[in-house]
């Protein structure tokens, strides 16, 4: 132990550990514990009233006879949630694979430039962005008057306030946490290899399919990952472009920390969410461990 | 020889354009023979791994064409050519095994997997890997590597195989044992190899024929021990093994042969046919192996009289470096052993024996 506190390393990372120590653990744990409390009647808990209430809750509810019957409106928050990320996901992988491909076939100053450009939304404020895209697509907004004008009587886009809104929000908004990953994947992919599959006979279609997607798998993964899960925790996006119509889980976990006042089962359903999103990651990453790294 | 696989009409490639642009290659024309092992052989930068690269489809001629059997291969992409190319850095793809890196060219070509694998069985026991069908690359030593590269790439029996520098990622010894190795799969294949060296011992061993490459031109093409003892440019002597060079003028011999002035009337007889279109200050290549160094007072024809400036000791054999009077200075290689002449030292005044079939005049 007295090693550990000499060593030069621990203090380089002491800071770190600190800060997550402080701000991610112990309000985690407090979390933890608030999820399993009874919850207070005007909001708050009852501190050292325990209750799995929140937990119940989530699946089951308590009919006029007070017995547990199961309620699915909860499960089919988070199927939608699911569902419109996996949507996400989707669009984010069809457009984004082609973008990095492309970049990655670029000169290398080139390269730079266009990465640079890719992370350019980042600059800019979520809720802005947001707004911006409801003036895009609500009706009579920029792309429905463009449909009109192209000759194409849309008689109202009525996308807006739409999953598809919420989705092509969310495609726009973590689109490059797609390109970025998988651009680093390609990136690193040796010319030569592709090379070798035009030379064995594989067409483009199959050196695409047999060489260059299973090599860029890890980062294909990795980026769907890095959309995915802030997908399922997004709050603003839903709340803007579904106009409140669509909840997500974010969206929901909020409502019951402010109008709903049920503190346990807001941090219960985070909770929930937690473990699904760690059970993936784990199976994520049992998968893909096993892939062999090339020896150069 | 059989007839002609590959035969590449006035090749050139350029790349890039306006003041950057860079010519690889200049117009190269050069027949490659059915079962033949072909090397091309130059330094870096001599147009060798291009017109290799131009064979496999990997890039376009800029102007001239290269025909496979007699049929234009020019617009032809590399995966519909019946050629197959193993890479210098053996490009071995690391996400599959080794067995199902060998069968992926036949996959390519639709045979069906039990055939396929059969095949790569074939081809591990060919290359004398046969437990390693289940590893992936990443498990396997540079040399096994290469071994499977190979397999690879002659497993969908290819016309021509094309080698890019296989290897050189090798050490020594292991580079020693795969020349013979290449060799052996060459015969038994009687696949046309199209070799590419910078290594000109690894040429004279392994090729049938050579062609000596320089600033994107074939110098010369020709058998090792005609490349070695009959070179034609400057260039090829003093790529390949070492030389001395001399510069003289072409005379009438006095009997009546051919024979070259060194200056300082030292007059030496040969027996190569010129075409002279140039008789004063021809450059001429002689190997240090084929001259011999006599006493001064010897009385044997054809030989430059000159001052022993250093020796040196290899064991078996010496090196005699001679200042020839009026020329430069040339390096003598006498075998040591039985029939070895007399020692002579620093200082001492010398003839340097020159047979007439030991000059080769260049034509540059």
């Amino acid at each position: 132990m007295g090693n550990i506190l000499r060593s030069k390393r621990f203090w380089l990372i002491a800071p770190a550990v600190v800060y997550i120590g402080f701000f991610m653990a112990i309000p985690l744990v407090q979390m933890a514990y608030v999820s399993i409390l009874e919850r207070g009647d005007y909001g708050g808990v009852n501190w050292g009233a325990f209750s799995f209430n929140a937990y119940v809750n989530f699946i089951f509810e308590r009919d006029l006879m007070d017995n547990l019957v199961v309620n699915t409106d909860y499960i089919q928050i988070f199927l939608r949630s699911f569902g419109l990320s996996a949507m996400t996901m989707t669009f984010a992988l069809l457009l984004g694979f082609p973008t990095a491909f492309y970049i990655s076939t670029q000169p290398q100053g080139r390269r730079n430039l266009l990465i640079f450009l890719v992370t350019i939304p980042f600059w800019t404020n979520i809720l802005v962005r947001n707004y911006a895209w409801m003036l895009l697509l609500r009706n009579g907004g920029l792309l429905d008057s463009l449909l009109n004008w192209a000759g194409m009587e849309t008689g109202g886009l009525d996308i807006l306030y739409t999953p598809y809104a919420v989705s092509i929000g969310l495609t726009y908004t973590y689109l490059p946490f797609m390109v970025l990953p998988i651009y680093a994947s390609l990136e690193k992919l040796d010319h030569r290899l592709v090379e070798a599959a035009f030379d064995l006979g594989a067409d483009k279609r199959r050196a695409m399919t047999r060489v260059i997607l299973p090599l860029a798998a890890p980062g294909i993964a990795a980026g769907c990952i890095l959309v995915v899960i802030p997908c399922l925790g997004a709050y603003v996006t839903p709340e803007l472009l579904g106009g409140g119509k669509f909840m997500m889980i974010a969206n929901l976990i909020g409502s019951q920390f402010g109008a709903a006042r049920n503190w346990p089962f807001g941090a219960g359903l985070g909770f929930v969410l937690l473990a699904i999103v760690l059970i993936s990651m784990m199976v994520y990453s049992l998968k893909f461990k096993s892939l062999p790294e090339e020896k150069i | 020889m059989s007839e002609v696989v590959i035969s590449a009409q006035s090749v050139g490639k350029t790349f890039g354009a306006g003041p950057d642009m860079v010519k690889a290659l200049g117009g190269v024309s050069v027949d490659i023979f059915q079962n033949e092992f072909f090397t091309m052989l130059g330094p870096s930068g001599c147009g060798k791994t291009t017109l290799l690269r131009l064979i496999g489809g990997f890039e376009q001629a800029s102007y001239g064409q290269i025909l496979l059997e007699g049929q234009p291969l020019n617009d032809l992409p590399p995966f519909k050519r019946p050629i197959n190319t193993v890479f210098q850095s053996y490009a071995l793809f690391p996400h599959l095994t080794v067995r199902q890196n060998i069968t992926f060219g036949l996959e390519m070509k639709s045979v069906s997997r039990r055939e396929a694998n059969a095949r790569a069985d074939e081809m591990l026991d060919l290359v004398q890997l046969a437990e390693y069908g289940d590893r992936v690359p990443s498990q396997l030593s540079g040399g096994q590597q290469q071994r499977i590269a190979l397999a690879r790439a002659l497993a969908p029996a290819p016309k021509v195989l094309l080698l890019d520098e296989p290897l050189s990622a090798l050490d020594l010894k292991l580079r020693k044992e795969m020349q013979v190795e290449l060799k052996r799969l060459q015969t038994e294949t009687g696949i046309t190899f199209v070799f590419v060296t910078h290594d000109q011992e690894e040429a004279l061993a392994m090729s049938d024929r050579i062609a000596v490459m320089q600033s994107g031109q074939i110098l010369q093409v020709g058998g090792p021990r005609e490349i070695y003892e009959q070179p034609t440019h400057r260039f090829v002597a003093d790529f390949i093994g070492d030389s001395n060079f001399l510069i003289g003028d072409l005379v009438e011999a006095p009997n009546g042969g051919r024979a070259i002035n060194f200056g300082e009337s030292q007059v030496i007889n040969f027996t190569q046919d010129v075409a002279a279109d140039k008789s004063n200050d021809v450059t001429v290549s002689i190997r240090p192996e084929r001259l011999d160094i006599v006493g001064a007072d010897s009385a044997v024809a054809n030989q430059l009289a000159g001052t022993v400036r250093a020796v040196t000791y290899f064991g078996t054999d010496t090196t005699y470096r001679v200042d020839l009077d009026g020329q430069a200075t040339v390096t003598v290689r006498m075998q040591n052993g039985d029939g070895a002449t007399a020692q002579f030292a620093q200082g001492d005044r010398v003839g340097v024996v020159v047979p007439s079939d030991a000059i080769r005049v260049l034509v540059d």
